[in-house]
C-alpha cells in the first residue's frame, strides 16, 4: 500500500510530455509541427518503456485507489499504440488544415493521461476523474478545425451530451455511495455481505446510471446518438483518436465496475446487457448501410463493433474478458490504420469525405487503395486479418458461455457489415473515377502509421499467438481487485 | 522429416505473386509467363504426388504437420490427402493453368492484378481441399473469396459488381454459420481449454449427441449448399458465372463448386452421419430438383454462357445425388463426376470465351454454321459437348453411370427422376450446338472468324486428351479414391449405430486418458 509511483510511471510520462509540448509550442514557430511530433514519439516511448517495466508488479497503491494489474498494462499499451498512430497520422493534417496548432498535441496528451487514468483506478471518483480529464480535451479536439462550421457543431453537441452523461456518471456513483458507503471498488466489494437485501435495488440503481454514463462514452445503442454527427464533423485525425483510445477506456472502466458487481448482479442485469448488445450491433450495422460519408458510416461502424466487445462483455468470465480487450487491441490497430488512409484521401478542406469520391483510386494509388482494403476487409473480420482473429475469439466466448444465439446474431451482424465495407472496395477498384483528385497528402509520419497498422493487421491475422497469450495473461488478472481486499482490510 | 510436398504445393502460387508484384505492371508478357510457368510447376508437383499417391491406403498421405499454430485456439497447421481429395488437388493446377493460357489476349488491362489474383486464388483452393485442421479449412475457404471477388468485379461484363457482392454475400453467410459450427465442435473436444483443438482427426474421432448433429450438420450444410449450388440456393451462380472473364467462370465452376461438395463428403458426412441419414431424403429432392430445374431453365438459354451456367446447376445435382445415396458406387461416381463437370464445365467456359474474343457476343441467335469457317473449333467443342451430357466413351458417361447404379440400388424412383434429367442435358446441350454450328452460315460477320490458332488449340489438348482417358479407362483414377470411398461409407454407418447413451459415456472416459497422457508428454 503506500504509494508506489511505478505503477503510474506511464500517466507520469505522457502528463509531462503533454506540460512539455504545452510550454514548447510557445516558443516554436507555428507550422513546425514535426519537433512536436518528435516530442510526442519520445514522450510516448518513455511511457512505453515504463508500461513495459511495470508488467511484474501487481499493487494496489494510493489508498487503494490504482491499482497495477495486467489488465491496466494491456490498455495503457492500447493507449499508448493509439495516440502514437493518432500523432503519425495526423501530422500532415495538423500542419496543412490546423496551421500546426500545437494544442492538438497537449489535448491529445491529456486524454490520453484521463485514459490511464480511468483503467487503472479501483475507486469511483478516480474513474470518473480520468472521465472528465479524456472527455474535455475530447470536446475541444472535435472543434479544432475552427474555420469549419460542422467541427464547431460537432463540438458543442458532443460537449452538451457529454455533460449530461456525466451527471449520470455521477449520480450513480452518489447512489453506490449510498448503498455501501464508499466509492472504492475494493472496500465496496467486501462490503456486499453486511449490506444485506436493502442495497440491492440502490445497486442496480446505481449500476444503470453508470451503465448509461459510460455507455455514451462507447458509444452503445441507444445512447449512441452523438457518435455519427461528431465523427462527421470532427477533424480526420480527431475521429480516429476518439474511435479507438476513448472507446477501449470506457470498456476498461465497464469490466472494472462490472467484475467488482457481478456476486449482486443478477441475470435480469445480463439480459439488459444482452438486449443492448444486440441492439447496438444492429443499429449500427444497418445505419452503416445507407452511409454516404467514409467518417459517418466509420461512425455507426464503430458502434457496432463497440456491440461486438458487449457480446464478449456479456459472455463474461476470462475468455469473455481476454477476447474483449484482445478486441479492443485490435480495432484500434485497425481502425486507426483505416483513418490514416482516409487522411491521405481526404484532401485540402476535408473535400474527399464521400465514398463515392474514392472511385477509381484502386489503380490510381495501389499502394494506399490496398491498405485500405485490407483494413476494410479487416474491420469486416476476413480470415488472415486481425479483424477475424479478434472476432473469432468473442465468438468463442459466447459459445463458450452459451450465448448461442447472440453469437448468431453476431455473426449475421457481420455478414451486415460486410455489404458496406465491400462497398469502399467496390468504389475504389470498379466504378471509374468521377472528379479530379489533387494527390496523396503524403509524409514520412503518415507512411509509418499505415505500415505499422497494416503489418500488425496482418501480423495479427496470421500469427496472433503471442498477443492472444498476453490478452489471456491479462484476463487472469480479472479477479485480482477481491484478492487486494484482503490487503485493503488489513490497513 | 520428408519434403512437405503439400506446403510446397499450397504456397508456390504465393511465391509466384512475390515474383509478379516485383515486375513492372506494363512487363504484360513476363508477367503472363510467370503467373503460366508457377501454375504450370505446381501442376507438375501435383502429378508426382498423385503418381506417388498410394491408393489402397486410406489414411491422410504426405501429411504435414501438426505444427502448432494458433496455440491458444487449439490450431495447428497441417495438410494431407486421401483419395477424396487427390483428384481434386490435381484439378485446381491444371484448370488454373488453363484459365491463365486462356485470358492471354482476352485480359489486356490490369494484367498484374489480374494474375495476382489468379494465384491467390490457387493457393486458396489447394489450401481447401489439403487442410486436415478445421480452422485452417475455414481461413483458406473465406481468403479464397477475396480474389475471386475481385476477379469478377474488376474484370468481368456487364452486371459485375452485382454479380461480385452477390457471390460475397452468399458465400459468406453461410460460412458464418459454418465459423459457429467449428467453435462449437472445437468448444466440445475437451473441457479443458488447453486441451481444446480444431484438428480434424481429432474431432471426427468424437461423438456428437444426434440432436447436436442435426444442428451442426445444417450450419455446415448451408455453407456448403450455397457453395454447390443446391436448389434453391443457387441464384448466385448464373450472376457470377455469367459477367466473370472466361478464365473467373472456368475457375468457378471447374473448381470452387466442387469445393461445396468436397465440404459435404470431408466434413458432414463422417463427422455428422446421423444427421446425415436423416437428410438423405431431403438432398436427394433437392438434387432432383436442381437436375431437372437447372436444365430446363438452360434450355430457354438466349445466351450460351448462361446456358452453361444453369447446367452445372444439373451437373452438380447429379454429384450431389451420388453422394447422398451412400453406396461405393454413388459416392465414386459423385467424386468422378466432379472432375468431370471440372473439366468439361471448364472447357465449355473457355470455348464460349475463344468464340466471345472473336465476335463480343454469346447470344446463340448471333451464331448458326459456324462449324463451316471454325471446323476445329466446332470439333472440340462437339467432343466436349458430348462429354458433358455423358455418351458412352466419355468421361461424363462413367461419372453418372456410377451415380445412377448407386443411386438406383437404394431408391430407384430416384434413379428413375436423375435418367430423364440426362435426356434433358441433351435435349438443350445439342439443341444449342444445333443452332450454334450447324445450318448455313448466313451471317456476314461470322464468315470471316478464324478457327482456333496454336495457343487455344494448345489449351484444347489436353482437355480432349483427359475426355476419353476418363471415358475409356477410369480404372486409373477409381483405384486411386474407391478405398478412401469405401472408408467414408464405413464411418457414416458404423458410427450411426452407436445409439446407446452408455457407449457415449465409455467412449468419453477413455478419450479423456488419451488427452491426459498427451498433456503428459508435451
Amino acid at each position: 500500500m503506500g504509494f508506489n509511483w511505478t505503477i503510474i510511471g506511464p500517466e507520469i510520462a505522457i502528463l509531462v510530455t503533454g506540460s512539455v509540448i504545452l510550454v514548447s509550442g510557445l516558443f516554436l514557430k507555428k507550422g513546425r509541427n514535426s519537433v512536436l511530433t518528435a516530442i510526442s514519439l519520445i514522450g510516448i516511448l518513455i511511457a512505453l518503456s515504463l508500461t513495459f517495466k511495470s508488467f511484474s508488479i501487481t499493487d494496489l497503491s494510493f489508498q487503494g485507489a490504482v491499482i497495477g494489474d495486467r489488465i491496466a498494462f494491456f490498455f495503457k499499451i492500447i493507449f499508448c499504440l493509439g495516440t502514437l498512430l493518432t500523432i503519425f497520422a495526423a501530422s500532415t493534417y495538423v500542419g496543412r488544415e490546423l496551421k500546426g496548432l500545437s494544442e492538438f498535441y497537449i489535448l491529445v496528451f491529456f486524454a490520453t493521461f484521463g485514459m490511464m487514468v480511468m483503467a487503472s483506478s479501483t475507486d469511483l471518483i478516480a474513474i470518473f476523474l480520468g472521465l472528465e480529464v479524456m472527455s474535455i480535451p475530447l470536446y475541444v479536439l472535435a472543434g479544432i478545425y475552427r474555420k469549419r462550421l460542422r467541427s464547431r457543431e460537432a463540438s458543442m453537441k458532443y460537449f452538451f451530451l457529454g455533460a449530461f452523461a456525466s451527471g449520470f456518471f455521477l449520480y450513480g456513483i452518489a447512489l453506490i455511495f449510498g448503498a455501501y458507503g464508499s466509492t472504492n471498488l475494493i472496500e465496496i466489494s467486501s462490503r456486499f455481505s453486511f449490506a444485506g437485501g436493502a442495497s440491492t435495488f440502490l445497486t442496480l440503481a446505481g449500476i444503470a446510471l453508470i451503465l448509461i454514463g459510460v455507455g455514451f462514452k462507447v458509444a452503445i445503442a441507444p445512447f449512441h446518438m452523438w457518435a455519427p454527427d461528431v465523427y462527421e464533423g470532427a477533424p480526420a485525425p480527431v475521429t480516429a483518436f476518439m474511435s479507438a483510445g476513448p472507446k477501449a477506456a470506457g470498456f476498461a472502466a465497464l469490466f472494472r465496475i462490472f467484475t467488482v458487481f457481478a456476486p449482486v448482479l443478477n441475470d435480469k442485469f445480463t439480459s439488459i446487457l444482452w438486449i443492448l448488445c444486440v441492439l447496438t450491433m444492429t443499429w449500427g450495422n444497418v445505419l452503416a448501410i445507407s452511409q454516404k460519408n467514409i467518417k459517418r458510416m466509420l461512425a455507426y461502424s464503430s458502434i457496432a463493433h463497440a456491440g461486438y466487445v458487449m457480446i464478449a462483455l456479456v459472455a463474461g468470465g476470462k475468455s469473455g474478458f481476454s477476447a474483449a480487450i484482445f478486441y479492443l487491441l485490435v480495432y484500434t490497430i485497425i481502425n486507426i490504420g483505416a483513418f490514416a488512409v482516409i487522411i491521405l484521401f481526404i484532401g485540402k478542406g476535408e473535400k474527399f469525405e464521400n465514398i463515392s469520391d474514392y472511385a477509381g483510386f484502386g489503380f490510381k494509388y495501389p499502394f494506399a487503395a490496398i491498405a485500405l482494403t485490407i483494413f476494410m476487409l479487416a474491420l469486416a473480420g476476413i480470415p488472415a486479418t486481425a479483424g477475424f482473429v479478434g472476432k473469432y475469439k468473442i465468438f468463442m466466448a459466447a459459445l463458450n458461455s452459451g450465448f448461442y444465439w447472440l453469437a448468431i446474431i453476431g455473426v449475421i451482424n457481420s455478414l451486415i457489415s460486410v455489404w458496406y465495407y465491400i462497398y469502399v472496395v467496390v468504389t475504389m477498384y470498379m466504378k471509374p473515377a468521377e472528379h479530379e483528385h489533387p494527390g496523396l497528402a503524403f509524409s514520412p509520419t503518415l507512411l509509418v502509421a499505415v505500415l505499422i497498422t497494416l503489418i500488425l493487421t496482418l501480423q495479427l491475422g496470421l500469427f496472433p499467438e503471442s498477443y492472444l497469450k498476453f490478452s489471456d495473461l491479462a484476463g487472469e488478472h480479472l479477479g485480482l481487485m477481491t484478492i487486494f481486499q484482503s490487503i485493503f482490510n488489513s490497513l | 522429416m520428408e519434403w512437405p510436398v503439400l506446403t510446397w504445393i499450397v504456397f508456390l502460387p504465393l511465391l509466384g505473386c512475390l515474383v509478379i508484384l516485383l515486375l513492372n505492371k506494363t512487363w504484360h508478357n513476363a508477367i503472363r509467363w510467370t503467373a503460366l510457368i508457377t501454375a504450370f510447376i505446381d501442376f507438375i508437383l501435383t502429378i508426382i504426388l498423385f503418381w506417388k499417391f498410394n491408393g489402397s491406403n486410406t489414411d491422410m498421405q504426405f501429411v504435414v504437420g501438426p505444427l502448432p499454430w494458433i496455440e491458444s485456439f487449439g490450431v495447428t497447421f497441417s495438410l494431407g490427402v486421401d483419395g477424396i481429395s487427390i483428384l481434386l488437388v490435381v484439378l485446381t493446377p491444371f484448370l488454373t493453368a488453363m484459365a491463365i493460357a486462356s485470358s492471354w489476349t482476352s485480359i489486356t488491362e490490369k494484367v498484374k492484378g489480374f494474375m495476382i489474383s489468379m494465384l491467390l486464388l490457387q493457393t486458396g483452393m489447394l489450401g481447401v481441399f489439403v487442410a486436415t485442421d478445421l480452422f485452417l479449412f475455414y481461413v483458406f475457404w473465406e481468403v479464397m473469396l477475396v480474389p475471386m471477388y475481385f476477379m469478377i468485379g474488376i474484370w468481368g461484363g456487364g452486371r459485375k459488381i452485382y454479380a461480385a457482392v452477390k457471390f460475397v454475400l452468399f458465400t459468406m453467410f453461410g460460412s458464418l454459420l459454418m465459423l459457429l459450427a467449428i467453435i462449437k465442435l472445437y468448444v466440445m473436444t475437451s473441457p479443458d481449454p488447453l486441451l481444446r483443438t480444431t484438428d480434424f482427426m481429432t474431432i471426427l474421432n468424437m461423438k456428437i449427441t444426434p440432436d447436436l448433429q442435426v444442428w451442426l450438420f445444417l450450419a455446415f450444410a448451408l455453407a456448403f449448399a450455397i457453395k454447390v449450388p443446391l436448389f434453391p440456393f443457387h441464384t448466385w451462380l448464373p450472376d457470377a458465372h455469367v459477367e466473370a472473364p472466361t478464365a473467373g467462370s472456368v475457375i468457378l465452376a471447374g473448381i470452387l463448386l466442387k469445393m461445396g461438395t468436397y465440404g459435404f463428403l470431408r466434413f458432414c458426412l463422417p463427422l455428422f452421419p446421423d444427421a446425415t441419414l436423416q437428410f438423405v431424403p431431403l438432398i436427394s429432392i433437392l438434387s432432383l430438383i436442381g437436375i431437372t430445374y437447372g436444365a430446363l431453365i438452360a434450355m430457354v438459354q438466349k445466351d450460351v454462357k448462361s446456358l452453361v451456367a444453369y447446367s452445372s446447376v444439373a451437373h452438380l445435382g447429379f454429384v450431389m445425388l451420388g453422394m447422398f445415396a451412400l453406396t461405393a458406387q454413388g459416392v465414386t461416381g459423385s467424386i468422378l463426376q466432379m472432375i468431370n463437370h471440372g473439366i468439361a464445365t471448364g472447357a465449355l467456359f473457355f470455348l464460349v470465351g475463344v468464340i466471345y474474343e472473336r465476335r463480343h457476343t454469346r447470344l446463340i441467335a448471333d451464331f448458326g454454321g459456324i462449324a463451316h469457317v471454325m471446323p476445329l473449333y466446332a470439333t472440340v467443342f462437339l467432343i466436349v459437348t458430348l462429354a458433358s451430357i455423358g455418351l458412352p466413351g466419355t468421361n461424363g458417361f462413367v461419372g453418372e453411370f456410377l451415380i445412377l447404379l448407386g443411386t438406383f440400388k437404394v431408391n430407384p424412383v430416384y434413379a428413375a427422376i436423375g435418367t430423364a434429367g440426362i435426356v434433358l442435358a441433351a435435349v438443350y446441350m445439342l439443341w444449342m450446338v444445333q443452332r450454334v454450328f450447324f445450318g448455313k452460315c448466313e451471317k456476314e460477320e461470322n464468315k470471316k472468324l478464324l478457327d482456333m490458332n496454336w495457343r487455344e488449340t494448345f489449351i484444347a489438348l489436353p482437355i480432349v486428351i483427359m475426355i476419353f482417358w476418363i471415358g475409356i479407362y477410369p480404372k486409373t483414377f477409381i483405384d486411386k479414391i474407391e478405398p478412401s470411398v469405401n472408408k467414408v461409407i464405413e464411418t457414416v454407418k458404423s458410427k450411426a449405430l452407436v445409439e446407446d447413451e452408455s457407449d457415449f459415456q465409455a467412449y468419453d472416459s477413455s478419450r479423456e486418458k488419451a488427452l491426459e497422457k498427451k498433456k503428459a508428454n508435451k
